[in-house]
């Protein structure tokens, strides 16, 4: 049995409220007054389709991780490097050493279940399972409808042989250069026709006989399905379809446009991961992608879904958020306005590769040391023993800090230090094991921060270099909240 | 311990130019008005230096590396010009230096000159600069203020002192560095503040707001030490000794080992202990006369009395806010203003204080001048709290 072992998701704590969106773009679209409700999930000025897809991936490894992964996809169109393979920054950031395969899917809202199929076929005869991510987050013009359906977000799924939580039953797939929309090199933005013709033409036509295919394939007939997973930022679609193909209605999932937007390519896996949260064992699950063309596959739950341990998962995301009402600091971290950062913002970010290549465990992997001689952990790995009863050379071994549990022991809200979102929130954070740094903290609220408040390690952009279009990663302190 | 430096090396002249924002000057000339204000009183011509020590620490915004800029601002003859940077203690450094070499006897005369030009950034604070290639991937995104700020979280949780009233104790000490630094003519801030100025004021790095961080200025100052037997043959009468010098640098425990709780300096305490053993002093509190301390933030001042031995732990807020450091106080504290007001010029500072001390113990203090001070101590602090380098250093009258 090949499929689903285990899933994770990650959707950004902040929720910007549509009705702030539409009150500041109403005077230039009236068309937007009726899409002012429910909110839109938005990455902090420090997330990224990869911060995302570490987050996604940290959960779905979970309480159970395996020591035998052999491969490592992440599927986007929103990646941060366009020649530097992210899903290896993934791999490093997951401390999963060097001995795998890894690639990147993308040019496609599909390739997020277009890489899926071929991750699940793969798997059968590869050492190790696969851990599959997709995250995205796209850039849209200000004052569009775009702006206001969009979400970020990310999935990521265990794939194996062993435990399977979800079956795969089989696949289908039709490719066909229909252009609802396209992003062409060295474009930020989308470029989308007629919605009436998308769907007529394009929905109606291609997911159907995408289906009949499929059908075709398997020993499972339409109206089985329990779940049907099918992502599309016009609602009324997956009914539609659902009729067409001769699948209950009630089987429909919500496509979370009220709570989050419709995450691009990852939204197939946001949705799927969000289905599994409900899902029963035995349950047929359903998973549409679409672009130029239309994947469908077929999954079958298990009695194993029942045991797998307890996750953040897509519900337990949108669960942890805090409302945005500012859509001028939305404009702001998309990069979207020309802001006066100031003098300050003026220091010059390079990056020396070799340094980074050199310390990407400690860097990337946020791996830090602990002593053989005395059991200290400490961050970062020395020469020395920072213990100042031990000051054993050489003794250090790896020791992954990213999932201790830490707390604040001192901090503050720094207004005089260039960052996207002032004050700057920074603190001496301490490990449970022993170990601290003075670490950068995010998510945070101005008048949230307490001493001996308990955080969680997090991935996140440490700062853009746009003068040579790098950016730069590290480690930074989150509150631990319940659920998160 | 070896047998120290005390009494082996007396102060010849001190020079300290005018602090501020220079606008009109580049940094030689702010070292030729220390430096000639020092040879003056020194009594000395240029070419009877033996040798130079010269500190700056943020060079790559005004002078560059080397002892060059300080050789060719006073057309030197060639000597040993030596160029030490070590965070905010730099300029003791370069006193160090020189006093190290007059005790070695490798020089008879040698010259301590520092300087930091600060305001050609174009904006205020201290300027933002790489921290270096790797500290630059992981470092929090820190500034000053920010980093010392948290010692005033730390403090409060560990003393359980009320959160308002360290910010009053904390505000307490600007207001007296200001009285202070307002009888002082070559000072950079010299208007007296009321203590709902400071507690009002806009927030820097919670909870240090603008009056409790010193200011950011250009200057420089200047020693020329000898042995006391040249001093007095040169035809010196009271002279001032240099009675301990001593230095403390982390070695990462703070920013990597739970033993620190963040709340105080492990380096002060160390420099201070060694300090005072250096010197003979083992009742700091009843034999220091005065002191200048590192207050880049008043919280730095505050945590630092304690470091110093001079309060008891947990307990400087209540002699802050009893006068005890006042210029009427016990153990008058920053009567020259201090960072606060005096302001800092980074690699100039160490030297600043030093200048100060020996102005009173020579009784040249003018209108800030005490009542017959014996021993007066500096302290420099430079870095974070979690990583940083400090020196404690004690002048005295020489009885020799």
């Amino acid at each position: 049995m090949r499929g689903i072992v285990a899933y994770g998701g990650y959707v950004p704590r902040l929720r910007l409220q549509r009705k702030s969106m539409v009150e500041a773009n109403s005077w230039f679209n009236p068309g937007l007054k009726t899409k002012a409700k429910g909110e839109r999930a938005m990455c902090n000025w420090d997330e990224d389709s990869l911060t995302m897809a570490v987050e996604a991936g940290r959960d779905c490894l979970a309480g159970d991780r395996p020591d035998n992964v052999g491969a490592v996809y992440l599927a986007s169109t929103s990646l941060p490097f366009d020649d530097r393979q992210n899903a290896g920054v993934l791999a490093t950031a997951l401390n999963f050493g060097e001995n795998m395969m890894t690639m990147d899917v993308t040019s496609s809202q599909r390739a997020g279940t277009s890489g899926l199929i071929n991750a699940l076929n793969a798997v059968a005869g590869q050492d190790g399972p696969a851990l599959y991510v997709a995250a995205e987050k796209r850039r849209t013009k200000a004052a569009g409808p775009h702006e206001l359906l969009y979400g970020d977000g990310a999935a990521a799924l265990m794939l194996g042989t062993e435990n399977v939580i979800a079956e795969f039953l089989g696949a289908h797939q039709t490719a066909v250069d229909f252009i609802d929309h396209y992003r062409g090199q060295n474009e930020d933005f989308d470029y989308s026709w007629e919605e009436r013709w998308i769907r007529d033409e394009g929905y109606f036509k291609i997911v159907p006989r995408t289906l009949e295919g499929l059908f075709a394939k398997v020993d499972v007939k339409p109206e089985d399905v329990d779940h049907l997973v099918m992502p599309t930022v016009m609602g009324a679609v997956p009914k539609r379809i659902a009729k067409m193909a001769g699948i209950r209605e009630d089987a429909v999932r919500d496509n979370l446009h009220a709570n989050m937007g419709e995450s691009g390519t990852a939204h197939s896996l946001v949705m799927l991961v969000d289905a599994l949260q409900d899902a029963e064992p035995g349950q047929t699950v359903l998973l549409i992608g679409w672009g130029q063309g239309c994947d469908a596959l077929l999954f079958r739950t298990t009695d194993a879904l029942k045991a797998l341990s307890s996750r953040r998962g897509i519900k337990g995301s949108l669960a942890r958020r805090r409302e945005e009402t500012n859509y001028n600091k939305y404009l702001a971290f998309n990069n979207l306005v020309t802001q006066d950062m100031g003098l300050r913002s003026e220091v010059d970010k390079q990056t020396a590769l070799s340094a980074l290549y050199r310390k990407k465990e400690m860097l990337t992997g946020f791996v830090g040391g602990k002593c053989r001689k005395c059991g200290t952990v400490q961050f970062p790995k020395s020469n020395v023993c920072v213990n100042p009863n031990c000051g054993e050379f050489h003794s250090q071994d790896d020791h992954p800090f990213a999932e201790i549990p830490a707390k604040v022991q001192s901090w503050t809200a720094d207004n005089l230090t260039f960052t996207p979102d002032p004050p700057q929130h920074f603190g001496m954070v301490v490990f449970e094991e022993g170990g601290r740094l003075m670490a950068d903290l995010t998510d945070v609220d101005v008048g949230g921060v307490e001493v001996g408040m308990p955080m969680r390690m997090v991935f996140r952009v440490k700062e853009h270099d746009d003068q040579r279009g790098f950016t730069k990663y590290f480690w930074k302190a989150a509150p631990d909240q319940a659920g998160a | 311990m070896a047998n120290g430096i005390k009494d082996k090396v007396a102060i010849l002249g001190m020079g300290c130019s005018k602090f501020g924002e220079r606008w009109d000057s580049e940094a030689d000339d702010l070292m030729v008005e220390a430096v000639e204000e020092c040879l003056t009183d020194a009594g000395i011509e240029r070419n009877q230096i033996d040798a130079a020590w010269f500190s700056t620490a943020i060079e790559e915004v005004h002078v560059g590396k080397s002892g060059v800029p300080l050789s060719v601002a006073l057309r030197l003859p060639y000597i040993p010009v030596t160029r030490v940077e070590n965070y905010c203690a730099s300029g003791t450094e370069a006193f160090r230096g020189a006093v190290y070499a007059v005790a070695s006897g490798a020089a008879d005369i040698a010259l301590a000159v520092g300087v930091e030009k600060l305001k050609d950034t174009g904006y205020g604070g201290l300027p933002q600069r790489n921290r270096g290639v790797l500290q630059s991937m992981y470092w929090a995104n820190a500034s000053a203020p920010g980093s010392f700020a948290q010692l005033a979280t730390a403090y409060s949780t560990k003393h359980g002192v009320d959160a308002a009233d360290l910010k009053r104790a904390m505000a307490q000490i600007s207001v007296k560095s200001h009285d202070n630094g307002a009888k002082n003519p070559k000072a950079h801030l010299r208007k007296p503040i009321d203590i709902d100025t400071v507690l009002n004021a806009p927030m820097i790095a919670e909870p240090l707001g603008l009056f409790d961080c010193c200011g950011v200025s250009d200057g420089s100052a200047a020693a020329i030490v000898t042995t006391p037997e040249i001093a007095r043959s040169l035809g010196k009468k009271d002279l001032v000794s240099v009675k301990a010098l001593q230095l403390a640098v982390s070695n990462g425990t703070e920013a990597s080992h739970n033993s620190w709780d963040g709340s105080y300096f492990m380096t002060t305490r160390k420099a201070s202990e060694r300090a005072y053993k250096e010197a003979g002093i083992d009742k700091p509190r009843e034999q220091i006369s005065m002191f200048e301390c590192h207050d880049c933030f008043s919280v730095t001042e505050l945590v630092t009395m304690e470091d110093l031995y001079l309060s008891k732990e947990g307990e400087a807020w209540k002699d802050v806010l009893d006068g005890f450091y006042n210029a009427d106080g016990q153990i008058p504290c920053q009567i020259d203003g201090g960072l606060k007001c005096f302001g800092h010029p980074i690699g100039a500072s160490g030297l600043r204080m030093l200048y100060e001390m020996y102005l009173q113990i020579l009784g040249r203090a003018g209108e800030r001048q005490l009542d017959n001070p014996v021993h007066g101590m500096t302290h420099n602090l430079g870095g974070f709290p979690h990583q940083n380098v400090s020196s404690v250093s004690i002048v005295g009258r020489y009885d020799g």
